[in-house]
């Protein structure tokens, strides 16, 4: 296995070469529509739900895998990263997803509401740059037929024009177009300027394998926390034998969706997902993080990803990978940072690593960790 | 160029034409041993409608899986293919067996055999003033071939393939499933099957090339030809370049399968994202040979219900060229998500948009044409119209899909599929069906309904539309492709979709009668049936053409216009 043979590609991504200078030059002449992308971000993420409504937290006892039993007895290096101001014993319970958020909608139309920063930012040139321009394009198109067929029918016009040259309108029909392309061109490489910025040194790292037909998760970093996320069964059909029925918890979401373990991930920082296969190829993809990776056998792909707001999101397996492809969905639990460092010890072995450099910064105290232990030993629910 | 060969033919001809002229060979010789373009052109568009019968049955297998959440037919459909007591995963199996049987077929045993094989065969030499085909008896090994081709992926699907029968790789194949995901012989079937479809494309492309270069008739330059002849000579430049890397690439995933190679294979030192470079750059020339031909006929059409000549010649037919060169360079936007550096991200978006300026002119020119036409509205010209505008649909999400750092959320998604199903269900297959009416009665001597192809048009419009416009919500919505069941919120619209799939086979159903109604009924079609605006080569012989043409090559004069 040659594994990380590619990851060194990533570190040349933060590198952008000529191509990009040259691609935002040739847009320097470009049209109005992307006067303020700032102006029009904000704008785009005004009407979306405010997210006032409270993380429903699950009183009730999580029922958990047997996989959280054990508390972390070895905990050798736990970082003053906990000391948040509500890190209290703060004992992890299971986040019940909020309807509609983080998954799709009945009936939904357009595109699922975004909770990560370039998400918002992809969204808003999809729906306001993207959309309008196709759409105006297509009613122009159809207008001119429409007009054609009326107006040039043989019984209004007998007598055809034998026209068949127009420099100047071919011209115009090949330059109208290239501005317009040079306009989209401009916000689209912008973006993926910004999706490759790498993550932080000290990111969190969450290594990510595909599986026929589940996923596993490991936190390298944090003392080697490892779990498998199987589908839940449903009703309909035993999926993964073994596995509880969707539903059977509070916390549980949508069927299909909902997995035994979730990914547990912190929000309001940089995390860095390293992703692979241990078979075919899957793809990693949450819809509403705007994001999408290959999981690709023999090879680690790494791309950041930055959550905004506490929540579960889901997303499924987006590369075909055989029978079960269509059930291993993703579901990813957004923490503040002190309930996720709570979620991290009540793991087997879990550990806290160096806080990041974004996160809780008033409380970084890195050389003391006084109540480290403390807070470690607190949550772990009894099995 | 153009003046040696021809005379060549017409001193054959002049030896053996009048003891010859009109005689068929017997039933057997005619058709299996045919050396005819016109035959073998008639043997393609049997067997593309024969074909086309078979990946849309799949496709409405598909639709009715899809017409709810959960799992309620595949278990049944399993036991068609030869599964008695289908287990989950032998009929999950059977899904993945049923999206790559639907693309694989759709795409190289019915829009191909169709738009080049068939209109291609029948039409390059009529209209260019040519006898027959450069080659004609490789003429006939390409249409076998591809037969064979396709009867090599039938088998495939009663073979053990895996989890269940049949190859549930997708049509495109992606290793590792392919390799070692997918232990059994159907995978090897299935490939083969590519091997021989693949080397027939290859020959026709030869043949085209030759026959465009060389057999045109005096006075034909290429600046004077048909810009239906344009797109064959793109698409075949297309065909020859590109399927070599596709044999190649498929080549390497039997040695990989078989032979212990590890081209695709990371623990060997071999790469799966190989194989995608290698099939996208087959693969994405591919949809332009899908398409070209389509745009081809499009023109004739619009050209000959305007009677005007086409606005714009030039530009269009190097609109054409300039597509088949850059579609050569943007293949890895397919592959936005593999992992691939953000530079040549940046790259395949930039290219790929580039394609929207050619594709933008041949709109606005066919347009263009029509105005200050006198338009009569015979079926080929609605169907015409009706491609422009869904190819317009199509090509705009396109554009969509285009940007690399939006494609991560709608990659692999149902929006994937409702773009490509735009230009190529509703593009190409529109295209087909206008080229069908447009010259049906030519090639057989009988005329259609035009009532029935206009209700066609109208049933097939709303179907194919109730069908892939909504899979665009879905994709936003974040559908993935290739999923046999699906969360409950996307049951609304995939709802619609399998309502529309019933309607679009209704359309087919008529277009089906139409053909019976012209061969029991129809009468009999002139030579130039379409009148005045019909002015290329093949309006100027009887309805259907002398088994043997231009025995005497026409001359074409230089107020010739396309």
């Amino acid at each position: 296995m040659n594994f990380g043979e590619h990851a060194g590609s990533m570190a040349r991504r933060s590198r952008l070469g000529g191509l990009r200078a040259l691609c935002l030059a040739m847009g320097g002449f470009a049209l109005a529509l992307m006067a303020s992308p700032d102006a029009a971000l904000a704008q785009a993420k005004a009407p979306e739900p405010a997210v006032a409504a409270p993380i429903a937290q699950q009183t009730g006892t999580v029922v958990r895998a047997p996989d959280t039993a054990g508390s972390p007895a070895t905990a050798p290096v736990v970082s003053a990263a906990e000391q948040a101001p509500e890190a209290a014993p703060g004992a992890y319970t299971r986040m019940a997803p909020t309807p509609g958020k983080g998954m799709p909608v009945d009936g939904g139309i357009g595109l699922q509401a975004q909770y990560s920063p370039l998400g918002d930012y992809a969204r808003w040139i999809h729906d306001g740059v993207l959309m309008p321009i196709i759409t105006v394009i297509t009613i122009f198109v159809l207008a001119l037929l429409l007009w054609v067929i009326v107006r040039y029918r043989r019984g209004a016009n007998p007598v055809a024009s034998k026209t068949s040259h127009n420099t100047a309108i071919e011209i115009a029909w090949t330059l109208v177009p290239v501005l317009i392309l040079v306009g989209i061109a401009v916000p689209s490489i912008d973006l993926l300027a910004k999706q490759f910025k790498p993550a932080p040194e000290k990111a969190l790292t969450v290594k990510i394998t595909g599986n026929q037909w589940y996923w596993t998760y490991a936190y390298p970093d944090n003392g080697g926390v490892e779990l498998t996320s199987y589908m839940l069964n449903t009703p309909d059909a035993n999926i993964n034998t073994g596995v509880r029925m969707v539903g059977s918890d509070p916390s549980d979401g949508p069927e299909q969706l909902e997995v035994d373990n979730r990914l547990v991930l912190p929000v309001g920082e940089p995390i860095r997902l390293q992703i692979t296969a241990a078979d075919v190829i899957h793809a990693f993809a949450v819809p509403s993080l705007w994001f999408k990776l290959d999981a690709v056998p023999g090879r680690i792909n790494e791309k950041v990803l930055f959550i905004s707001e506490p929540g579960v999101y889901y997303g499924q397996c987006s590369e075909l990978c055989g029978a079960r492809h269509g059930y291993m969905p993703i579901a990813i639990e957004a923490l503040p940072r002190d309930k996720f460092n709570a979620w991290l010890l009540s793991q087997p072995g879990g550990t806290l690593q160096a806080a990041p450099v974004e996160a809780a910064a008033p409380a970084a105290a890195p050389a003391a960790a006084p109540s480290g232990e403390a807070s470690a030993a607190a949550p772990a629910p009894a099995a | 160029m153009a003046t040696t060969a021809p005379e060549t033919f017409q001193a054959h001809d002049d030896h053996h034409g009048h003891a010859d002229h009109d005689h068929k060979p017997g039933f057997f010789a005619r058709w299996f041993m045919s050396t005819n373009h016109k035959d073998i052109g008639t043997l393609y568009l049997i067997f593309a409608i024969f074909a086309g019968l078979i990946g849309g049955l799949f496709s409405g297998m598909m639709r009715v899986e899809l017409a709810e959440p959960g799992i309620q037919y595949l278990d049944t459909f399993s036991r068609w293919f030869g599964t008695p007591n289908p287990n989950f995963d032998q009929s999950l199996h059977l899904w993945n067996v049923l999206i790559s049987a639907h693309g694989l077929i759709m795409v190289f045993f019915m829009v191909m055999p169709a738009m080049i094989g068939g209109f291609g065969n029948w039409f390059v030499p009529l209209m260019i003033g040519a006898p027959d085909m450069a080659f004609p008896r490789m003429n006939n090994i390409s249409f076998w071939m591809t037969f064979s081709g396709f009867i090599s992926l039938l088998i495939s699907a009663f073979l053990p393939g895996g989890l269940g029968n049949g190859p549930g790789i997708g049509w495109t194949a992606y290793a590792p499933l392919s390799t070692s995901g997918s232990p059994g012989p159907a995978v090897d079937f299935a490939i083969f099957s590519l091997h021989l479809a693949g080397a027939g494309s290859i020959m026709g492309a030869i043949n085209f090339i030759t026959t465009i270069f060389n057999m045109r008739a005096p006075g034909m330059t290429m600046h004077k030809m048909p810009l239906f002849v344009w797109s064959q000579l793109v698409t075949a430049f297309l065909l020859l370049l590109s399927l070599p890397v596709l044999a190649a690439a498929i080549t390497m995933l039997i040695t990989d399968r078989n032979f212990g190679t590890t081209f695709f294979d990371a623990s060997g030192g071999g790469d799966p994202v190989l194989f995608q470079h290698l099939f996208w750059f087959f693969g994405h020339p591919e949809v332009y040979i899908m398409i070209l031909p389509g745009f081809g006929i499009i023109s004739q059409i619009v050209s000959t219900f305007s009677k005007k000549p086409v606005f714009g010649y030039l530009g269009m037919a190097y609109a054409m060229v300039a597509i088949g060169v850059v579609g050569f360079v943007v293949w890895a936007h397919h592959m936005y998500t593999t992992g691939m550096s953000v530079n040549t991200k940046m790259y395949f978006t930039a290219a790929t948009m580039v394609i929207a300026v050619p594709t933008g002119i041949k709109i606005f020119s066919w347009i263009a044409t029509m105005w200050g036409g006198s338009l009569e509205f015979k079926s080929p010209l609605v169907w015409a119209i009706g491609f422009i505008f869904l190819f317009t649909v199509g090509g705009v999400t396109g554009v969509v899909l285009a940007n690399g750092g939006i494609d991560d959320v709608v990659h692999d998604t149902y929006y994937v599929v409702g773009h490509f199903h735009y230009v190529l269900s509703l593009g190409a297959v529109t295209a087909l069906f206008a080229g069908f009416y447009y010259w049906f009665p030519k090639m057989s001597g009988r005329m259609h309904s035009e009532f029935l192809s206009h209700v066609h048009f109208w049933v097939f419009f709303v179907g194919v539309n109730m069908i892939f416009f909504p899979m665009h919500f879905l994709g936003l919505q974040g559908m993935p492709r290739r999923y046999p069941d699906y969360v409950e919120a996307y049951a609304y619209w995939n709802g619609v979709a399998t309502t529309g799939y019933f309607i679009m086979a209704a359309s087919i159903g008529i277009f089906l009668i139409n053909i019976v109604y012209a061969f029991v009924a129809g009468k009999r079609a002139e030579g130039n049936y379409w009148g005045e605006g019909a002015t290329t080569l093949e309006w100027t012989l009887s309805s259907p053409p002398p088994f043997h043409q231009f025995e005497t090559l026409p001359v074409i004069e230089d107020s010739h216009h396309h």
